[in-house]
Formats: C-alpha cells, structure tokens, sequence
C-alpha cells in the first residue's frame, strides 16, 4: 500500500497490528477517525492510555479489576466457598451474564500449551493452590474451553489439587466441541454451571 | 454417484472451462502438460478439498491470478448437489455444499468418495513406513469421520508432548504431572485408533487379495500385515517406561504414528525383491481394493480416476482393467492419455457410453 503521509501510514500500521485488523480495514478507521471531531480521537486516546497505565488485576483471582481487590471478590454476598476456575476475563464476564452463579472466580490467564511455550509456571497455577490451602474453599468448578489444551490443563489442575479435601466439578458438556465459552448462548452456559458434575479423567 | 457438470475458474493452467461428463467412461487426451491431470485433480479437490499432489493450496491458482474456483454438480442417489471450493490467495478455503459453506471442513470428508491411480503412487512401498500410514489414513479416514478425528487429536497431542519433552529437555527438569497429563489421553487414543486400523485393514485385506489374485499373471502369495507396539498387553507400562528415552531424544518413541503396514510377496518385503510387475499389481490392487472398501462402507460408488495408466501398465493388466470397467464393476471413470490411438485401440470394442475430451493448452473440446 502506497501512503501519501507518513503519519497515515505509521497509525494504519499499528491499528493494523489489532486481531481481525487487516490494512484496508485500519486505512478506512484511521481516516474515519481524522473526519470526526479532533476531542473524539482525543477521547480515544486517552482511554486506551488510561487502561495501559492504570489497568490492574484482582490480587486474589486474576480478574481485570480497578480495585486491590474485584468487586466480585469483596462482595459480601458471594460464597466464598466455590471457586470457577476460567481462562480469561471474558469467561467470567459469560458466566456472570447467566446470573446463575453465586461463587469466586479464578482467572487463569490462558491454557497449558507447550507448543506455544505457555508452561503451568506462565498461569496463576499456584495461586490458585494457594487460595485453596489458605481459605476455606470447599467446591473448584473446572470452567475452561472443551478444547485439548482445555483438557490437558483441567487434567493438569486435579491432579495438582488432588491432596485437598474439596470436591472438583466441571461444567456439563453442553458446550459443543472445539467451541470456546465465550461463544456459547447464555442459556446453555447457565444450566451448565448448575448441572455440574463430578470431575471425571 | 457422479460429477455432471464442471466449472473451472482460474484452476492451474486453466482459465476457463465448462465440461458436461458422461456417468460412465469419460477420456481426457492430449499432449504433455495439457492439462489432463490438473482436470483429475480439480475432481479430487472436490471430493478431499485438496489436492492430490501438493499441499500448498495456492499452487492450484492459476499463475498471476489471485483466486480459482471450482463448481461441480454431483448426482448422488438420484438427487443434485453443487459443490463449491473457492481459494483467494492469503485467505482461507470457503467449500460450500449446495451453497453452504462448511463449518467444519472434515465434514465433507468421505461423502463424495475418489479413488486415483496415478503414476507416483509408489512411493507407498518406495519410501518409509510414513508414506504407508498416510495412504491408510486418508482410506481409513474417509470411512470414518470418529477416525479422523481422533488422528488430528492424536497428532496435536503428539505436538504438544514433543514440545514438552523438548522444553524438559533443555531446562533439565521434568514436570511428572504435567507429562502424565498427555500420557493419560494418548494412552486411549493410542489404544482406539490401533483397534480401529486393525479393525478397517481385516475389512480391507480379503478385497486387496481377491484383486491381486485376478491381475497377477503368476501364482504368488501377496500379503499386507498390520504392525503396531501398541497391541501388546504391555504397551502402555512400555510407553512409561520409555520416559527417560523420550527425554533424551526429546519426541515421543512409542505410539501409532510408528505404525507400519508390511508388504510382502511370497514372505519377501516388496519393496527390495519385488519386480516391476509385481509392484504394479500390487499398486492396482492396493487402489481397487480401496474402491470396494469405500463403496461397501459408504454405501455408495466412488469416483474413479485413473492417470497415464496405459504408460505404466502392460496390456496384460490393462486388459483386466478394461474387463472390469466392460463387466460394470466401477461406476463413472476418468482416464487420461496422452496417446490418442492407444485409447482408441483399447476402448473400441467397449459397449458403454463414453465422452471424449481433447486438451489443449488449457482448453477443452468434447470429440
Ligand atoms: N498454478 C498454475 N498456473 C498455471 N499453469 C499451471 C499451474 N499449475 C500447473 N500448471 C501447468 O499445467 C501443466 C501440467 O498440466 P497436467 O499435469 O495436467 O498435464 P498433463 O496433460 O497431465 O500432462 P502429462 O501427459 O505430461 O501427464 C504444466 O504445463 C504446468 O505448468
Ligand atoms: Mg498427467
Ligand atoms: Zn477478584
């Protein structure tokens, strides 16, 4: 692609560097953008810097939060008992939206994958065991993708939890194959949770 | 089932073309580098959504055009389906089936059934025991969906564990659990795919036999033997315990993609004694066997292709064929040659309708 500014080209480049972002479509935001009002992109700006700068995680389950501490894990009406472990912020945003579960989270932060070089040491791994040596936890709901790495790292996570006296759950399978939570309709993902069973490997 | 109709867009050294085939016998002639083959191919493409000779899908666009499409119409137990496969460099395939595109293109696997014979089949007794296992891969995977799936587990599996073991490897430590963790589902996957080779190669072998049997000129003993670790009773204790040679070979040493299937004549391996004509039976009754396999497991009779047969085969063997093409034995046939004179010698006194394409440069003119 041949740019008439410099300018042009070095934002396109960047918006280009967005997942799902190819240059045609960055060349057509980037001069939408220049056609609104200056104090639009001024605004967008800022709050991309603001989320960079000020962005912070839940220091108990990993979750993206403004606080120390989440609002779901201050909350004083959440059993503090359960824990749903998930891989990302966006799992625990679909499972909220079923309004059918009352519990914590634990954000892992992606899947075991070797191939990719994510080891268990790359995860939230042992602060999860922490949570559940230290407080009184007596339920962890295996909420990841049903997708290989899904499995392997559920396989993974109950035998690391094994030595603990709690029960293991993983949500029912109504979650087709392959098929990411995020991706499944709220209806099945909210039975799911109520009718988990026992970890099986 | 059978292809009526054939558009082609852009397709290698195609522009255009708009072909209208015969359910029976269909002949493409012409010159070397015609374009024969590449007509075979896009037929290929439609039934396995690629192609039968490279993996590398934008090589099927013809050069300095960015896009090929191919459009068929298939008969299949009496009713119309079109088939779409669409490739825009850089992009992925859009296959569609009466104009719905696939979600999942493993879906499409087995349903429109080809069997080619084509000139570099040999590698298949010629090279390694890989070549071997991909041959009966893609038979058994077409078969069998819940196969095929199951190998592309297997395989990711196998991926992720060597990557493992390579990362143990250079660190010095091994995370036991976290190995155990891949040992525990390719143990039964290990444990279901042997069965179901074993299982499709008992249904397999007495058609490769009764077939080798009737192009044979000689009296000989062919054999086809299954050979796999993961049989024995004491596989999965031996998977463990090859742990410390993993770790220094850094990849996974025992499992089904060791797997091997022995060709034999008269108890010597084909591949070092065999003669030429041996291994040309052996080749064509590896493919027809596939042709009675696939039309017995899918109910339905698969396309047969057949590449520059007369140039590799005698007129002893190419008789038996032309006998059972005559006997009805196979349903709609493609055949290429380059030798126009030669087809006609073999093909005059058949009693079957037949259409015949001359190719030229890309170019196709029905005879
Ligand atoms: N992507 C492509 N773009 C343009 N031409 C291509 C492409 N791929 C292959 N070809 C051309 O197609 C021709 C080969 O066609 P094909 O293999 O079908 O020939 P054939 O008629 O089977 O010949 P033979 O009798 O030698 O087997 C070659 O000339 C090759 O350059
Ligand atoms: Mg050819
Ligand atoms: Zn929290």
């Amino acid at each position: 692609m041949q740019f008439s500014s410099r300018l042009i080209e070095e934002a396109v480049g960047e918006v280009s560097k967005l997942p799902g972002i190819g240059k045609k479509t960055a060349l057509r935001l980037v001069l939408h953008l220049l056609k609104e009002s200056p104090d639009k992109t001024l605004r967008l700006s800022d709050a991309l810097t603001n989320l960079r700068t000020n962005i912070r995680y839940c220091s108990c389950c990993h979750n993206i939060s403004d606080t120390e501490l989440c609002d779901i894990c201050s909350s004083p009406r959440r059993d503090k008992q359960v824990i749903c472990v998930v891989e990302d912020t966006r799992d625990v945003m679909a499972i909220e939206n079923t309004h059918q579960y009352h519990g914590l989270y634990h954000v892992l932060g992606g899947v075991i994958s070797p191939i990719e070089r994510i080891s268990p040491a790359d995860l939230t791994i042992d602060s999860l065991l922490e949570r559940i040596r230290n407080e009184q936890i007596s339920e962890v709901i295996l909420a990841l993708s049903p997708t290989m790495e899904g499995d392997t790292t559920a396989f993974y996570l109950t035998r690391k939890m094994k030595e603990f006296p709690i029960k293991i759950t993983t949500i029912a399978r109504g979650i087709p194959m392959g098929g990411e939570l995020e991706y499944t309709d709220e209806l099945t993902l909210g039975r799911s949770i109520q009718a988990r069973i026992q970890y099986e490997s | 089932m059978y292809i009526e109709k054939l558009n082609l867009i852009n397709f290698k050294n195609y522009e255009e073309a708009d072909l209208q085939f015969s359910p029976n016998i269909n002949i493409f002639l012409g010159d070397n580098g015609a374009g024969k083959t590449n007509l075979l191919d896009a037929i290929h493409c439609l039934s396995l959504t690629k192609s039968a000779f490279h993996s590398n899908e934008s090589y099927n666009i013809k050069k300095h055009e960015r896009f090929f499409s191919l459009l068929a119409t298939f008969r299949k137990e009496n009713k119309a389906l079109t088939l779409q496969y669409d490739l825009q460099s850089g992009q992925k395939k859009v296959f569609r089936c009466n104009n719905v595109p696939y979600e999942r293109i493993t879906d499409h696997i087995g349903k429109f059934p080809v069997v080619l014979i084509a000139p570099y089949d040999t590698d298949v007794f010629r090279e390694g025991s890989e070549e071997r296992r991909k041959f009966f891969d893609a038979i058994f995977s077409q078969i069998d969906s819940h196969y095929l799936l199951q190998l592309i587990s297997y395989n990711q599996l196998l991926k992720q564990r060597n990557a493992l073991l390579k990362q143990f490897a250079e660190s010095g430590r091994c995370d036991d659990i976290l190995l155990e963790s891949y040992n525990e589902r390719l143990l039964p996957l290990n444990a279901s795919i042997a069965g179901l080779r074993q299982k499709y190669l008992d249904q397999y072998i007495p058609y490769f036999m009764e077939h080798y049997q009737a192009i044979a000129e000689k009296r000989e003993a062919p054999s086809l033997q299954y050979q796999s670790t993961v049989l024995s009773n004491h596989f999965e204790d031996q998977f463990r315990k090859n742990k410390s040679k993993d770790l220094v070979l850094q990849r996974t040493t025992l499992g089904v993609h060791r797997d091997d299937v022995e060709f034999k004549i008269d108890e010597v391996a084909l591949k070092t004694f065999a003669s030429q004509g041996q291994q040309k039976s052996f080749l064509i009754a590896l493919k027809l066997a596939q042709f009675d396999l696939f039309r017995s497991a899918l109910q339905t009779t698969p396309i047969l292709l057949m590449d520059d047969i007369f140039d590799k085969l005698d007129d002893f063997r190419i008789g038996k064929l032309i006998q059972m093409v005559q006997e009805g034995r196979f349903g709609q046939v493609f055949i290429t040659d380059a030798r126009p004179e030669r087809t006609e010698y073999f093909f005059q006194q058949l009693q079957r309708e037949m259409r015949i394409f001359t190719i030229e440069n890309g170019n196709v003119q029905e005879k």
